[in-house]
């Protein structure tokens, strides 16, 4: 099939079930119990033609006036009032509380309006809603599906691409067992269930396409949501995806020797999985994730399910967390959602959209677990699943906590979304009692393309923040707290005595050199002396014996001899 | 009801459909039987003239509208329930004449 054969609805999610959106130039029945959305699903499909594709639409209203219709999307943000009359054309079928009925009666009057009205228009989307208020008032079933063909004949022949909504109660069978206007579904190319079920109290919205002629759809029941832009149908991821960009890129855990247990911190656009028993100071992590992000000049959105915003931000400034400077700014947006009671899938929504409205680069759930709560079960593994997958898309670093139960069990077996595994880095807190204490250690338990730290490390919070110790192993056993400290103190005592015992010996040492230094000059003072009275007492022979042989010359010349003749030989 | 008052009515009507023929000789069976001259039957058909049923909130046939007398009324369908289609109308039912309607 050409892709030009697809009419897109605009509906996020449903042009991906339908890859590319309803039949062109078909007719798509939309079924569905009361407040199921079949009338926000047309609209939002006639809305979109006429804003993306330039082609205008027609909306007949056999249940509501027009103007209550305009009247109750202005939630919406779709200002329909300025698209009406040229673009979209609001026709009344009501049946007015005067109107009499004799005898049968056709519907060939509002199509032949339909038909000069869609001429005039050029209209290429048509939304029939509530076709079985009409259907109703005819006297059988015979002229029901009569009118049925009628308008699917006229449908095809006109060529716009046409939405008929119909109630049908789920599951509600008439008394032949014959679902009201099954026909219907037979007849049309594509036909879409909408339902609308209550899972322990919380609304669940599931979107299913029952058929579609000629192409190939989703099977499956798809969870959605309605906001204020419309439908929100999530789809499973497309198994081919390229082209995601991949960056090496750290950030900050916030808390320095966590980042060297990590190689450096968190990728940035990965998933941070934090768990812990309660208590075990996982907000305090989150918390300075977000500090440490806002530090850097980063968007960040923290969603709080356990406690207040302020609260969270009190409790963070008594270990040096501070907030409240971030929140000024601008940079964090707290939102604190403690009694939110919803499907999951409906707080994804409004997550994706509150983050995306603040730009976030950073976003932090504390604790996810809360996804999980009553009547969500079911969903939640699928919600937490895409939450991951669009901040992965959106480049969003992601860190979540999330609560364990059972402070009994200490085996790591996962968590209640199994988050765990789909996570990047995952980091463990918990407790150890040891001697009467209860100390808290962090633990990396995975950290995908990153090296990390196999170790133990204790946890320590004090008002001048939060530090990471290393522990000590003896024995076999992990020392924590007080034992820690005493090791350490022990370790330092040690260290002391052998540094003192180090210096005494040397200063011995020194003594017995100095000692040693002063015989040696008082040796070399006496040996010098004696090798003056050496050289001096050679002096003194040598005087002598000049001076006799001066004596022995003056003799001789007064003698009057003759010379000495010198005989060396 | 003796005051000889002129009823006007429009008749909107699908081409040659079986309900808008019907709805055709039932209501000229009622005038005859009971309105004798006093009646003005105008016959549109949607197609014919989409603009008109348009403008008018037409949107079944057949549709009656009896513009006068006063109080202006709508009946859709085959008008085969003569009594109810007498009463909505408020012509007398003089009982005498009554024919048998298809």
């Amino acid at each position: 099939m050409v892709a030009s054969a697809k009419a897109p609805t605009g509906i996020f999610g449903f042009d991906e079930i339908t890859r590319g959106g309803l039949p062109h130039g078909r007719t798509t029945l939309v079924t569905g119990g009361a407040g199921c959305g079949k009338t926000i699903f047309a609209m939002q499909f006639l809305v979109h033609g006429v804003r993306q594709c330039k082609e205008p639409g027609i909306f007949v209203a056999f249940e509501e006036s027009p103007q209550r219709i305009i009247a109750n999307f202005k939630t919406f943000g779709w200002q329909l009032e300025t698209l009406i009359p040229k673009m979209l054309f609001f026709m009344d079928a009501q049946l007015t509380t005067d109107f009499l009925q004799a005898g049968d009666f056709d519907l060939s009057g509002m199509l032949a309006s339909l038909g000069s009205l869609a001429k005039t228009m050029r209209a290429r989307r048509i939304v029939l809603d509530a076709l079985d208020v009409i259907l109703a008032h005819l006297p059988d079933a015979v002229s029901r599906r009569r009118e049925v063909y009628r308008i699917h004949d006229w449908l095809l022949s006109s060529g716009l691409t046409g939405v008929i909504t119909a109630k049908s109660a789920s599951d509600d069978k008439d008394i032949h067992g014959v679902q009201p206007f099954g026909f219907v579904q037979f007849m049309v190319d594509c036909a879409v269930e909408l339902n609308h079920r209550m899972i322990y109290g919380v609304s669940q919205r599931n979107l299913r396409v029952q058929k579609y002629r000629g192409s190939s759809f989703d099977e499956n029941e798809s969870p959605f949501v309605i906001s204020k832009d419309g439908f929100d149908v999530s789809t499973a991821r497309p198994l081919v995806r390229t082209g995601m960009p991949v960056t090496t890129e750290r950030v900050s855990s916030g808390v320095t020797r966590l980042d060297t247990m990590l190689g450096g911190g968190y990728y940035r656009a990965s998933s941070v999985l934090i768990t812990g028993f309660p208590g075990t100071a996982k907000t305090t992590l989150c918390g300075a994730f977000a500090d440490a992000a806002c530090q850097r000049g980063e968007r960040t959105v923290y969603v709080s399910f356990d406690s207040d915003g302020p609260e969270v931000v009190r409790n963070l400034s008594s270990v040096a967390i501070r907030l409240d400077r971030h929140m000024k700014s601008g940079l964090l947006c707290m939102i604190s959602a403690r009694t939110i009671i919803g499907s999951s899938e409906t707080l994804l929504v409004r997550i994706k959209a509150l983050a995306k409205e603040h730009n976030a680069r950073c976003l932090v759930i504390d604790p996810v677990s809360t996804l999980s709560k009553s009547g969500n079960e079911v969903t939640a593994h699928g919600v937490a699943e895409r939450l991951l997958d669009w901040c992965k898309t959106d480049g969003i670093t992601l860190l979540c906590s999330s609560l364990l139960d059972d402070a009994s069990n200490q085996q790591y077996t996962g968590t209640p979304l199994q988050i765990s595994t789909l996570s990047d880095t995952w980091i463990h807190l918990n407790y150890l009692a040891q001697s009467g204490e209860r100390n808290r250690g962090i633990s990396i338990m995975k950290s995908r393309g990153t090296a990390h730290s196999n170790q133990v490390r204790e946890l320590l919070l004090s008002d001048s923040g939060i530090h990471v110790a290393d522990i000590y192993t003896l024995g076999g056993e992990v020392l924590m707290g007080t034992l820690r400290w005493e090791k350490e103190a022990a370790l330092r005592a040690a260290t002391e005595l052998a540094e003192a015992e180090g210096a005494i010996k040397r200063l011995r040492l020194e003594t017995e050199e100095a000692e040693i230094n002063v015989r040696l000059q008082s040796l070399q003072r006496e040996l010098r002396a004696k090798q003056a009275e050496v050289s001096l007492a050679i002096q003194a022979i040598e005087n002598r014996r000049s001076e006799s042989s001066l004596d022995l010359a003056r003799v001789q010349q007064l003698r009057g001899a003759d010379p000495i003749v010198e005989d060396n030989k | 009801m003796n005051r000889r008052n002129k009823f006007k009515f429009q008749l909107y009507t699908a081409e040659e459909t079986q309900n808008s023929s019907l709805a055709f000789s039932n209501l000229l069976a009622i005038c005859k039987a009971h309105l004798a001259d006093r009646y003005e039957i105008e016959v549109i058909d949607v197609f014919r003239q989409p603009q008109r049923a348009l403008a008018h909130g037409i949107r079944m046939t057949p549709t009656l509208v009896k513009l006068t007398p006063y109080p202006q009324r709508t009946i859709v369908g085959t008008l085969k329930q003569t009594t109810r289609v007498l009463a909505a109308l408020g012509i007398e039912n003089s009982g005498a004449q009554s024919l048998p309607l298809v």
